[in-house]
């Protein structure tokens, strides 16, 4: 691996302070404190139900928090709408589902963003998109409906299409989850791709081996807290909290 | 041979492709699937031919028979001496007024005739978008204005200021809305056309004969014309009012929501005809008096609200029909609410809803014939009222009933066969 572009700057990309949220009256995030720096390749492992999704949809506010700070990219998110897209327009996500437009074309769906949001000339946004489409190697599927895909090629076109926006930060909810296993490989390795190029990613994912190959930082959550936190080899290695020991004797157990 | 031999199999040679037995194909496997299956089905089919020959063997004299050009119901029955026969003469003396009304001047029949013809160029942009070039939406924009002069004729300044002030808004609205947000931007466009439409009126009012066709009111129109203009006009006013209803619904902001909710239960827990006496007449209590509202604008009015708020229901169903992931992507890219409604959600909700919405389209265009009970003349006010009421025609009913489903059902069946076709172009996502 590229170690070299995988280095982590100073510069910080993301910063949370005791971020709180509730759904009604059941507290899903209690007291988040994270720092991202510019580069960095976070996974977030933990047991269902224990707000990890729900803490990366914080970031590009898709989850609203009730208390506490979030700084992206040196914009507060604020429920100032124009902040919000603007923070959006920057962060990049990709989720279980994929969500592709199906009533739009493998190229639209890429290029509709940054036409409309970024106002980037037609013919501009389609040079670009076919860039990215080339990346994660489906150029030839421009012209197809994300129908006629199949699940790790239409994951791979949610990549794209978000990297279309050139955003500074990538979020990825569970990007393999819902993919036929033979399929995983297909996305991880784009995943893989981006990160060498020192692109700063949150990744809420159960492949361990993602986490152990990629990541600079994995986060065990439970119960909406950040149980523990280390660099890869170290949490995989020698676990701290029972929580997290029982959880990875659960994910590595055959 | 050894059990262990048996299990294995190995084809040397694929087989070839071969044509179905004869019994499986044609004509033969079509009647012998679907009118001869079984006795109980065999017995149904003969049963049913023997039904229909029976039909066709009673009507066809009727029709045969037909007369054309007689000049009254008795004048027919002298002719026919008892046999059967149709006295299709009716629809010929009474043509003009079926398809008119009785008061629309004769010499200008022309000028609806040229809107009905302009209305498929008009249209044409609009449902058959995917092949016509956007530039000919200009003339879709400026159709209202140009049938509105051809068919009430007056000044041409009239349409023209209000086209004038349409233009002047939609100049005015992306300026202001720059400066000082959404609210007052379309304050701002209203009140400026409501300054241009005011300045036109006065000057429209001054040359009245300026460019002038001979005007005809409102109260002269009538016959299929008039059921037509009101399903045309109606349709295509409710279904953008019905989309900012359902997304009216939808809103965060609560007092958008409630108006639309209460609007939206209103409407829909009143009969149509109720809402039409209100037109008629209670309408006329709550204006100033002396003031003529025209009675085909108040219709057309209460129509578009009866059906737009069943037209947003049918969305409500769309957009529920949504998974959440699609407004959750259009977000997460930065889309604003408008872009996002515009371009992802309103085109996948909108399909989802084309044939609740043409149910709708296709009731509102046959409701129109309800106007007759306010004593507006058209096809069905018409026939019930001037024709069969006259001492010639006085007991004609097959032929003329005949007559307005000819012309109502060729416009619903092809609403439906549209739609269906529609549906067809927009399939994208290959189930």
């Amino acid at each position: 691996m590229a170690e070299a572009a995988m280095k982590v700057s100073n510069e910080i990309a993301i910063t949370i302070e005791k971020m709180n949220k509730w759904y009604g009256t059941f507290h899903v995030l209690r007291d988040i404190d994270l720092t991202v720096n510019r580069g960095e390749r976070i996974v977030i492992a933990g047991p269902s139900g224990s707000g990890k999704s729900t803490l990366i949809r914080c970031i590009n506010a898709l989850e609203e928090h009730q208390k506490g700070r979030i700084e992206v990219d040196g914009t507060v998110l604020s429920s100032d709408i124009k902040n919000i897209d603007k923070i959006r327009s920057e962060v990049g996500m990709v989720f279980q589902h994929f969500n592709l437009f199906p009533h739009l074309t493998i190229l639209e769906n890429c290029t509709l963003a940054p036409i409309w949001v970024r106002k980037v000339p037609k013919r501009e946004a389609e040079e670009t998109a076919m860039h990215f489409l080339t990346k994660v190697k489906i150029p030839e599927q421009a012209n197809k409906y994300p129908g006629q895909l199949s699940g790790g090629q239409q994951q791979r076109v949610a990549i794209a299409r978000s990297l279309c926006m050139r955003p500074r930060i990538m979020l990825f909810d569970e990007p393999t989850s819902a993919l036929d296993p033979e399929m995983i490989k297909e996305v991880l390795d784009t995943m893989v791709e981006l990160a060498e190029e020192g692109m700063t990613m949150l990744c809420v994912t159960h492949e361990m081996g993602f986490a152990q190959a990629v990541a600079n930082r994995v986060i065990f959550m439970d119960q909406g807290q950040i149980v523990e936190q280390n660099e890869p080899k170290e949490f995989f290695n020698n676990p701290q909290n029972e929580r997290t020991k029982l959880f990875l004797s659960q994910i590595l157990g055959h | 041979m050894t059990e262990k031999a048996s299990l294995a199999f190995v084809r040397d040679t694929m087989l070839p492709e071969q044509p179905p037995p004869a019994s499986e194909t044609g004509i033969i496997k079509w009647v012998r699937a679907n009118l001869f299956p079984d006795v109980l089905n065999s017995i149904l089919t003969i049963v049913a031919l023997y039904l229909i020959i029976k039909i066709v063997v009673g009507a066809w004299p009727w029709f045969a028979n037909g007369m054309w050009a007689t000049s009254s119901l008795a004048e027919c029955r002298e002719i026919l001496q008892g046999t059967t026969g149709a006295c299709f003469s009716v629809l010929t003396e009474r043509w003009n007024q079926l398809l008119f009304g009785f008061t629309y001047p004769n010499d200008q029949y022309w000028r609806p005739i040229l809107a009905f013809v302009l209305l498929a160029f008009a249209a044409a942009p609009m449902l058959f978008a995917m092949f016509l070039p956007r530039k000919l939406l200009l003339f879709t924009a400026l159709y209202p204005f140009i049938a509105f002069w051809l068919i009430w004729g007056g000044t041409v300044l009239t349409p023209l200021f209000a086209l004038l002030g349409f233009v002047a808004a939609a100049t005015v609205f992306p300026r202001v809305e720059k400066a000082s947000g959404f609210a007052s931007a379309l304050g701002a466009a209203v009140v400026t056309a409501a300054i241009v439409w005011y300045v036109g009126g006065l000057i429209a009012g001054t040359t009245p004969n300026l460019i002038a066709l001979e005007p005809v009111p409102s109260r002269d129109m009538g016959g299929f014309m008039l059921n037509f203009i009101l399903g045309t006009v109606c349709v295509s006013l409710s279904l953008p009012l019905g989309i900012l209803l359902a997304l009216g619904r939808q809103s965060n902001m609560p007092i958008i929501k409630w108006i639309c909710v209460v609007f939206i239960e209103f409407i829909r827990g009143v009969p149509l005809i109720t809402l039409l006496f209100v037109a008629n007449v209670v309408l006329a209590y709550f204006l100033p008096p002396g003031t003529n509202f025209d009675l085909i604008l108040r219709v057309i009015i209460m129509i578009t609200m009866f059906s737009s708020a069943y037209i947003a229901e049918v969305i409500r169903g769309g957009l529920a029909a949504l998974p959440k992931g699609q407004y959750e992507a259009a977000d997460s890219l930065g889309l604003d609410y408008a872009q996002a409604m515009r371009l992802i959600i309103m085109p996948q909700a909108l399909k989802i809803s084309i044939p609740g919405i043409v149910n709708v389209a296709v009731g509102l265009f046959k409701d129109t014939t309800l106007v007759s009970v306010i004593s507006m003349f058209d096809l069905v006010g018409m026939i019930r009222g001037p024709i069969l009421a006259s001492t010639e025609w006085n007991g004609v009913y097959w032929e003329l009933w005949g007559f307005a489903i000819l012309l109502f059902f060729p416009v619903c069946y092809g609403i439906s066969q549209y739609s269906q076709w529609l549906e067809r172009q927009l399939a994208t996502d290959h189930r």
